[in-house]
């Protein structure tokens, strides 16, 4: 299903949840709205879903405005946060409920149950209550019971918010999968960005009510067109005074501007290790981290402290070793704009021949 | 869209439905009272209050409810305390037996007082031999407000009990308290919203209690004629507007109590 | 210590339930089963406790549909609005503040013979104070809150997130309240009908000023126990207070074993 929203706003009282937001999604496609809790984020999937009216805005399903029709009229499929599974019900009758409601044929609403099940892998767990079966089965009858009406659109709301680390890997993928095998349109709302950037097709990352960007995980993070996407997406350092590191001199021609370093735009290393030793500086090892697969350095850069990785495979650094640090970029901004610079020292025009 | 229309008429029906049966069932009398209290002018609201037998059958009631919910503040902490912590013998039928008062009729109630007190009784004789007289007088009439209002400090202060956790008083004894202090600064603390909450719904309870009090309360004006009494004699006799009168006194006490104890558990609910 | 507190518990229990039951128990057998058959067997004993019966019937099922709907639109409604509904739901107390005998002396005051209304129903041949009607309204009065407070905090504490879902998968609000939300509540309603059931089958300050206490025609049980303890006919009233502690005792245990069923 088509999906176009121009407009949206949502007050509560006096709280402007959501502000004027417009956004369109094609058929097919897996979105997920990131962002910060309380953001509006599960605002926007409600009204989607009808359970609450915008204050203005327009919502058009497939060239129909939904706007006032009733959720039940919206043929739409929603996965609650915490499932919302009918605790006096079996796994059977939570998946075959909205088929009931529709009047299906007893025969017709066993065959679609016994494959939803079969597709979510319950079997055997027809008969159980919720209260019977773990976070990641709960969360997949909530998935199943949302299918069985074959909606158009699929809204989950933090769906993998309530389950164990260990299991959410596995359910993202699986669920990842599954979406694509149906090819039904689905958005999903999550505050863990590399949930977002590891599930969904598009990203639209939304804060205090607006709607910051919309893009692929790789253009979001490759291109945040303001400050709040860099610093929500990957990991960074702000650094105030961005001048002071070597090869972005210029960086502070505009009044206010802040730089924001992410880890994999510092390269860190003992001096022979660098072969463009004149766009590098000094630093020293502050603290080294073992992260799993790489360590964590925090480098002293005069007065800056900056945070990279290693790899495991370099010679290991010691705390306060001496070693060279090269800034390969930095993503500038100020009040009212923001560009990403590279290291002007990094190309020399003029390499010098010793 | 049809089946939409028709339900909605149908909800606006119920709304309506229930939201009249509520006005005209409980805000009506409410209005009621209080403008036929005033219906008669000032001056007689003000005779019909400061007539001898009406203020003092009030102050009567005031002082009786007071000792009733005193004595059940400490047996209902005593027995709330007996019934969540230690486990002994016929403890849960005694638990289930807590809201027998409730459960009883107060006239059946006030048949079990007479009973326990009169004549022939094991108490009434004992209370004779010594020379204390106390069916149709005042311990009576405390002992059956007692009666009806036993269950409320009771169950109200249990599920504090049972919140609290068993680590708060172990790690007072691990500090060096002795029982009675940790009971004192650990455990009360933490009982006294409930306490309190029950304390002030007894009371209110005991100030309107009829039923088990006229039996045995003798109601000699001036002496042993409670409130409710009192009003009910009005009404009997005829002067309803008189009895509005007493009653708007009570009735603005109890709501008071009422807000109260709803506002301080509300308070409590959103810590 | 410990044996001194569960020592004093007994004591206080004994001495202030056991001993008095008993005590009703054994003076309704003062002379063996002809009197205390005799007793109940009354014509007008039997027409009180079938009085009893119609009221407790009548208010029982009035209450529960209404609490129940109540209840549902305390916690669920949008269209009253937040004020309104703070301000109702803190007006269902109102009667547990009132003394019965003033709940009574409200309906005199309101739809006695004295009132306009009474005057106009009066004019109709429709009897009210002094009559059943009166009685019913009475005890729906008394017994109001009670059930809006039982099913209230269950629905609260529910949440709408069932319903919610229910709605998305294409249930309207019929289908919705009996598929989701009544098997969640039927517990809260229940206690609500054992406790509406005990204390209208009990009311007796209300029920005594509204009816009159007119033998065979508005006498119920508890106001004809008042009667006959009044007439020095103990033997009588405490027959009569048998049958009715017998049936509390027995809601009592109802509601200790749907206690132990919702555990479940």
């Amino acid at each position: 299903m088509h999906i176009e929203v121009t407009g949206l706003n949502k007050h509560y009282g006096d709280f402007h949840a959501v502000r004027d937001i417009s956004f369109g999604i094609a058929k097919g496609r897996l979105i997920g709205l990131l962002g910060p809790s309380g953001g509006g984020k599960t605002s926007i999937l409600r009204m989607l879903a009808g359970l609450e009216t915008p204050s203005s805005g327009e919502i058009v399903f497939h060239g129909r405005k939904v706007v006032g029709l009733p959720p039940q009229e919206r043929g739409i499929g929603f996965v609650f946060q915490n499932y919302a599974l009918f605790k006096h019900m079996t796994v059977y009758d939570n998946i075959a409920f909205g088929l009931k409601v529709m009047k299906q044929s007893k025969a017709l609403i066993r065959e679609r149950v016994l494959s939803l099940v079969a597709l979510t892998g319950l079997a055997g767990f027809e008969h159980r209550y919720p209260h019977q079966l773990s976070g990641g089965q709960r969360q997949r009858v909530a998935f199943a019971r949302a299918l069985a009406p074959e909606p158009q659109l699929l809204l989950l709301d933090e769906p993998f918010a309530a389950i164990d680390a260990k299991i959410r890997q596995e359910l993202r993928s699986w669920l990842k999968e599954t979406i694509a095998r149906l090819g039904i349109t689905s958005i999903f709302v999550t505050h863990d960005q590399d949930e977002a950037i590891e599930v969904a097709d598009e990203i639209m990352i939304i804060n205090k009510g607006r709607l910051e960007q919309k893009g692929t995980p790789w253009d979001i993070y490759k291109h945040p067109q303001t400050p709040f996407v860099a610093s929500f997406v990957g990991e960074s350092t702000i650094v105030e005074q961005v001048a002071r590191l070597k090869g972005f001199e210029s960086a502070d021609a505009r009044i206010g501007t802040r730089a924001l370093i992410r880890p994999e735009y510092i390269e860190i290393g003992k001096p022979g290790e660098f072969r463009l030793a004149s766009a590098t500086e000094p630093a020293v090892v502050k603290q080294l981290h073992f992260r799993g697969s790489a360590w964590m350095v925090e480098a002293q850069v005069g007065e800056l402290t900056l945070i990279t990785y290693r790899s495991l495979e370099k010679e290991t650094l010691h705390p306060g070793e001496e070693v060279r640090v090269l800034v390969h970029r930095a993503y500038l901004f100020n009040e009212g704009e923001s560009w990403i610079m590279e290291n002007g020292l990094k190309e020399d025009p003029m390499p010098v021949h010793i | 869209m049809n089946m939409r229309l028709r339900s909605r008429w149908w909800s606006f029906g119920f709304r309506s439905a229930v939201m009249l049966y509520f006005v005209v069932l409980i805000l009506l009398p409410m209005l009621g009272i209080y403008t036929q209290a005033f219906s008669r002018g000032w001056s007689f609201f003000w005779t019909s209050i400061i007539d001898p037998l009406a203020w003092q059958a009030v102050l009567l009631t005031l002082k009786l409810a007071v000792f009733a919910t005193l004595i059940n503040v400490l047996l209902g902490t005593m027995i709330g305390w007996v019934l969540i912590r230690y486990r002994f013998p016929g403890r849960r039928l005694l638990n289930s037996l807590v809201d027998l008062p409730f459960a009883l009729p107060t006239a059946v109630g006030g048949l079990m007082i007479l009973l326990l007190l009169g004549p022939g009784s094991l108490v009434g004789e004992a209370a004779a031999s010594i020379g204390v007289e106390i069916l149709f007088h005042e311990p009576a009439i405390v002992l059956a407000m007692m009666f009806v209002t036993f269950p409320f400090v009771i169950r109200a202060v249990q599920p504090l009990l049972e919140e609290l956790d068993a680590s708060e008083e172990e790690a007072a004894y691990t500090l060096g308290a002795s029982k009675a202090r940790t009971f004192l600064q650990v455990v009360l603390p933490s009982m006294l919203p409930g306490i309190i909450g029950g304390a002030m719904l007894a009371f209110s309870r005991a100030l309107a209690e009829f039923g088990a009090v006229v039996l045995i309360a003798g109601n000699i004006p001036g002496r042993t004629l409670v409130a409710s009494v009192y009003i009910f004699g009005e009404v009997e006799s005829d002067n309803p507007q008189g009895a509005a009168a007493v009653s708007v006194l009570l009735l603005t006490l109890s709501l008071l109590i009422l807000w109260t104890v709803n506002a301080v558990t509300s308070r409590r609910r959103r810590l | 210590m410990r044996r001194l507190w569960i020592g004093l518990t007994y004591a206080v229990f004994g001495l202030l339930i056991v001993i008095p039951l008993a005590r009703i128990a054994v003076g309704a057998w003062a002379e063996g089963w002809g009197g205390l058959s005799a007793a109940i067997l009354r014509p007008h004993a039997l027409h009180a406790l079938g009085m009893t019966g119609l009221i407790v019937l009548i208010v029982t099922v009035l209450n529960t549909l209404f609490g129940v709907m109540l209840a549902i639109y305390l916690a669920r409604a949008s269209w009253l609005g937040d004020r309104l509904r703070r301000l109702v739901n803190s007006l269902v107390d109102l009667p547990f503040a009132v003394s019965p005998v003033i709940g009574g002396l409200m309906i005199v005051l309101l739809l006695g013979p004295q009132s306009v209304l009474g005057a106009f129903f009066g004019s109709l041949g429709i009897e009210i104070v002094y009559a059943l009607p009166a009685m019913v309204l009475a005890t729906l009065f008394i017994t109001f809150p009670l059930m809006v407070r039982e099913v209230l905090p269950v629905l609260q504490e529910l949440g709408t997130q069932q319903e919610e879902a229910a709605s998305t998968l294409g249930a309207y609000s019929w289908y919705t309240f009996w598929q989701v939300t009544w098997p969640s509540i039927r517990w809260g309603v229940i206690y609500g009908v054992v406790l509406t059931v005990a204390r209208s089958m009990g009311e007796f300050g209300a029920v005594l000023i509204v009816s009159g206490n007119i033998m065979n025609k508005t006498q119920t049980a508890t106001t004809l126990v008042y009667q006959d303890v009044e007439n020095f006919n103990l033997l009588a009233a405490n027959a009569v207070a048998l049958v009715l502690a017998a049936v509390s005792i027995a809601l009592l245990l109802l509601m200790e074993w749907a206690k132990t069923r919702r555990g479940h």
